[in-house]
């Protein structure tokens, strides 16, 4: 690639005012480095990556809503983790935060053991027990 | 507190640590030659691992391999340490502070302020250097930003023990000893890490090197049938980030790699590393092709196995053309 051709196209990587290294050809066919503030290719497949995520947690807030699950896996989706992070970060095995995951379970459980799931997820108890997928 | 250290952007996130801290004790190495001799060219698929949903795919061996290697290679000794404990991982790093050495950090990238939200990921293998601290905020460098950065106590005790594959566990490391420039055998250095860059890739392990490609390759031409459109194209997505995004990887790679080649040519005066340099950089583009190519997945809605069909061909190719060069490479060093 020619250092005239780093792409400028604007993407997700700037969002916060830095630009990525690129090493490129100079005229002389001398390799060098050059900014650039994003690439097509890798916002396409980015946005579609977003995209699939924010319906898998769509989907889990409508579970919520209709009494399927609990809170937990809608804020652990929210928090791009999965069960078994999730299971990592608070200590649980991993079955019991599945298990937490079920409305009946997950009503029962102690706020000693919710604050465990919302420090993890950097929320409040109460913004936790609150969630009814809205 | 402020130590003399000067931030320099690199492409990716190991080389530029280990590049910013040797250059910062002296040793005047650019990000190509730490990549080059740390034989960071790797290709390695991994099905039977999940990394976000997906099958895993790496294009670079294991975090601190690179800068492990290079610095076998260069006769560099480096101390790395990890801890239980989260108080003692900060003494030690406050400690190296007040002893003035600039110390390389294994970090979690989720929760790291400064990156942009589409990029943070539970994904632990990432490096920056502190270099200071005023009030109870970390100077950072981290080598993939245009600027320094500053870090809370806290928040840095977060990216450093987060959780997961490839947990950091407060990883700190640092060059403890470094030899005279003049001392340093770069034309044997030079050689061994190719060789071994060589070996790679053109290992005789299915998953690994040319043959990992082919394996994907193969996979790729299935996955429609086999998942789905709708999930064969979500790995199809998390696939070019690995390899354009993620550390870099495809396209990324090879040009720091050409870099690397075009500057080994004239260290150690062999010309025919540089004409190699020049048919990495082809290849170079030739993967950024298909990572256009794979986007297109996206855009159109017609004919989904054909584009499949034509990702495959051209991954095979890729795999072809490597699997050459890499053999003409070998016998040029």
């Amino acid at each position: 690639m020619k250092k005239s051709e780093v792409p400028q196209d604007d993407g997700r990587v700037i969002q916060k005012g830095s630009r990525e290294l690129y090493y490129a050809l100079d005229e002389n066919g001398e390799y060098t480095t050059a900014l650039s503030t994003g690439w097509e290719a890798k916002n396409i497949v980015q946005d579609h990556t977003m995209e699939v995520l924010q319906q898998e947690i769509n989907q889990a807030g409508a579970n919520v809503k209709a009494g399927r699950n609990s809170p937990i896996q809608y804020f652990m989706l929210l928090n791009r983790m999965d069960w078994g992070l999730l299971a990592q970060y608070t200590g649980y095995w991993k079955w019991r935060v599945k298990r937490h995951n079920k409305p009946e379970v997950f009503r029962k459980l102690s706020d000693k053991q919710l604050q465990k799931y919302a420090d993890v997820f950097e929320i409040t108890v109460e913004e936790l027990k609150n969630y009814k997928g809205d | 507190m402020q130590l003399d250290f000067t931030h320099h952007q690199t492409a990716h996130c190991e080389n530029g640590v280990a590049s910013n801290l040797l250059r910062n004790k002296g040793l005047n190495i650019s990000e190509p030659m730490v990549f080059g001799l740390g034989s960071g060219l790797f290709y390695v698929y991994l099905p039977f691992l999940r990394v976000s949903n997906a099958p895993g795919l790496s294009y670079r061996p294991m975090p601190g391999w690179i800068f492990g290697r290079m610095a076998r290679r260069l006769g560099i000794k480096i101390k790395r340490q990890k801890f239980s404990s989260k108080e003692r991982a900060q003494r030690q790093l406050d400690d190296n502070l007040k002893n003035n050495i600039p110390s390389g950090l294994q970090v979690g990238v989720y929760h790291l302020p400064y990156f942009p939200d589409d990029y943070r990921f539970h994904f632990n293998a990432h490096n920056i250097v502190v270099y200071g601290k005023e009030e109870n905020e970390y100077l950072i460098s981290d080598p993939t930003m245009e600027k320094v950065n500053r870090l809370t106590e806290k928040e840095l005790e977060k990216v450093r023990f987060s959780k997961g594959v490839l947990a950091p566990k407060g990883h700190i490391y640092y060059p403890t000893y470094i030899p005279e420039e003049e001392t340093i055998d770069w034309e044997q250095a030079i050689l061994k890490s190719i060789k071994k860059t060589c070996n790679d890739m053109l290992a005789p392990v299915p998953i690994i090197g040319v043959k990992g490609m082919r394996m994907v390759a193969r996979a790729i031409l299935k996955w429609p049938k086999k998942h789905g459109i709708a999930k064969a194209n979500y790995y199809l997505a998390q696939m070019v980030r690995m390899q354009e995004e993620i550390g870099t990887g495809g396209g990324g790679f090879r040009y720091i790699y050409s870099a690397f080649l075009q500057e080994a040519s004239k260290k150690i005066n062999n010309p025919r590393l540089l004409q190699l340099s020049e048919e990495m950089t082809e290849i170079g583009d030739l993967w950024r092709d298909f990572a256009v190519s794979a986007s297109r997945v996206y855009k159109k809605r017609s004919n989904q196995e054909n584009v499949y069909a034509a990702l495959s061909a051209d991954l095979m190719k890729l795999a072809d053309l490597e699997e050459a060069f890499f053999k003409k490479l070998k016998k040029a060093v």
